[in-house]
């Protein structure tokens, strides 16, 4: 086995654990085994790690490792709807820019170009900040960061391949321009996403933490790993450090192994050109 | 045609799209602030506030003219470099970013350095035995210090250095018992200028722990990057050559591939400048570091339009002008930048 396989294999196996924890959590959670996250009266604030809490209680006394997995969830519920979504927006436009060129072309890639370079989490900071907080809300405040990535990579492999000889031979033949996207074009494109796709998921689970750490982005109801951060930010100077390390932990492990997996998969499609 | 004629045409044509990229920022920021859902007097004053005070408000943000005038004023006033006045206080927003800004270009600026050091350091230890234990080691330092959420990261070590062990002291920028020079706002400099030794050590001790974290989260970029281009450039015609007249590998890697890698790794510098202030938003806030990030934190808990504004205007094209520097400049040094 080489490197990519391995990488991409360990990627791959931490990907599964954090999805296996994000499905069966909240059943186990539901049948009563394990308490609500949010629930904390009866418990002490702040206790250390024992037999009742494996990892401790935060301010309100919640449990911090029902929270943690808890939040694996919520964090891949929303990280894959904003890059669907990222997908959903930026796949057509960028097809349709490279396919059409000329005028409009230009204007788009300067604007793409241009929220490109603005910091991700800037952009994504505004948005929260606009829409408010709200599961949806925060995916839309992402997504909007991906868009210009994947318009970029899809628009320029399109004008590279639309000159291409098969395209001409389909347009001698007849074919309009709808056939020749959906046929050619988006079957060709679509080929260079998914390592894009890994590391942006991986990259946004990271700029929603920093939105959550910031104050922004899902209701606080919702376990999320940021803003539980952002909250045992002020007992770290008590030497209180279970609340900050076990959120953080599992948002390193789940941004950890999507990176190997998109380090793999980048390794691996490299190789076998 | 020379050389130094393309590298002009080719400055010139960049720096003429920075001011159209700036434009489109201000636009959308301008765009982006209108369309929410949502009316910003509401958000500031409450749903159920007093008629006559929310259209007082809204008189006073200009929000009772219509869109198109509301943009254009926007604009010429963008031009004059007025930003706004901050609705809590009515501090102008240009002061505030000018006395916050200082804080985080110090920051910045000790961690691209830190970043630097480490990241090209550990990028050439790996090229010594490709694929071996170093080599493996500074990949995955590279792809560890990606996956480190930022703030973490930053409380782990405050935890560890500043709590636990009491090296040093656990956030702020400068000694709550000094007087803070006041000359650039650059506290090191500052302190460097006027000889104040103990100004001095005290503004480095508040800089240690933020720089190096910030630094060490930068620095797998580099080493990743310097790792790439270093391999590349091993392999080619020129690099063969002087191998082939006996010149010792370490000569061959410092002194023939290192010069050629380096200005990829300028152009990433360039590109993570963005990353860099993202990354220091957030450790920014971790250490109670008193610059942009905190203005803007404190402006988004206070839902001060206009600072909000203000702060993602200028950042962004602050951001958008060194990308544009840093291509220049690399097509300055690089005669093989195609233009």
């Amino acid at each position: 086995m080489n490197l990519s396989q391995r990488l991409a294999g360990c990627g791959a196996f931490i990907l599964f654990v954090y999805m296996g924890v994000a499905i069966l959590v909240p059943l186990i959670t539901a049948l009563g085994y394990l308490p609500d996250p949010n629930s904390g009266l009866d418990n002490p604030i702040y206790a250390p790690p024992s037999f009742d809490h494996w990892c401790g209680t935060d301010r309100l006394g919640r449990d911090v490792c029902v929270r943690t997995l808890q939040a694996s969830g919520v964090a891949l519920q929303i990280v894959f709807f904003a890059i669907f979504l990222g997908v959903l927006l930026g796949v057509p436009i960028g097809i349709l820019s490279g396919y059409l060129g000329g005028g409009l072309d230009r204007c788009l890639v300067l604007i793409m170009d241009t929220l490109y370079s603005v910091p991700v989490l800037l952009l994504s900071v505004v948005l929260a900040f606009l829409l408010g907080r709200g599961i949806l809300n925060a995916a839309v405040a992402l997504c909007v960061v991906y868009v210009p990535q994947y318009f970029r990579v899809v628009r320029n492999q399109t004008a590279q391949v639309k000159s291409e000889l098969y395209i001409e031979a389909a347009k001698s033949m007849g074919a309009g321009p709808l056939w020749i996207i959906r046929k050619y074009l988006f079957r060709n494109v679509i080929t260079s996403l998914p390592v894009l796709l890994t590391l942006n998921a991986a990259d946004a689970v990271l700029v929603l933490g920093g939105l959550g750490f910031l104050g922004l982005g899902v209701p606080e109801s919702v376990p999320e790993w940021g803003s539980d951060l952002h909250m045992a930010l002020s007992a770290v100077p008590t030497g209180i450090w279970w609340t900050a390390l076990y959120p953080g932990f599992a948002m390193f492990g789940l941004v950890l192994g999507l990176s190997l997996l998109g380090e793999g998969l980048e390794i691996f499609i490299t190789d076998r050109k | 045609m020379g050389r130094l004629k393309t590298l002009l045409i080719y400055s010139a044509s960049r720096l003429c799209i920075a001011p159209l990229m700036l434009w489109i920022i201000s636009t959308l920021v301008f765009i982006l602030l209108r369309i929410a859902p949502g009316d910003p007097v509401d958000a500031i004053l409450g749903n159920r506030a007093d008629l006559i005070a929310k259209d007082a408000l809204r008189e006073q943000l200009g929000l009772n003219k219509t869109l198109i005038e509301q943009y254009f004023i926007y604009i010429i006033n963008l031009f004059h470099g007025d930003l706004g006045e901050a609705l809590i206080n009515k501090e102008p927003v240009v002061e505030i970013i000018q006395k916050a800004l200082p804080a985080t270009i110090e920051l910045s600026l000790c961690a691209l350095i830190i970043a630097g050091l480490i990241g090209i350091s550990i990028g050439l230890s790996g090229i010594a035995k490709p694929e071996g234990k170093t080599d493996l080691a500074g990949r995955l330092y590279g792809i560890t210090t990606y996956a480190l959420p930022p703030f973490w990261a930053a409380m782990i070590i405050q935890f560890i250095f500043a709590v636990y062990l009491g090296w040093l002291p656990i956030g702020g920028r400068f000694p709550p018992y000094l007087v803070q020079p006041e000359q650039t706002g650059y506290f090191i400099l500052d302190s460097l200028m006027s000889r104040d030794w103990v100004n001095l050590q005290g503004a480095l001790r508040h800089l240690i722990l933020p720089a190096i974290t910030l630094g060490i989260l930068l620095s797998g970029i580099f080493s990743r990057s310097l790792r790439l281009n270093l391999s590349k450039e091993l392999k080619a015609g020129h690099i063969e050559a002087t191998r082939s007249r006996g010149i010792n590998e370490t000569r061959v890697v410092l002194a023939h591939a290192l010069p050629n890698s380096l200005l990829p790794v300028l152009t990433i510098a360039g590109i993570t400048i963005a990353s860099l202030i993202g990354g220091a938003l957030l450790i920014e806030l971790t250490f109670s570091w008193p610059g942009i990030a905190m203005r803007l934190q404190e402006a988004i808990n206070q839902r001060d339009y206009p600072v909000v504004q203000g702060i993602v205007v200028v950042i962004a094209s602050l951001v958008v002008l060194i990308s544009i520097v840093v291509d220049i400049i690399v097509a300055c040094i690089d005669p093989r930048v195609q233009y």
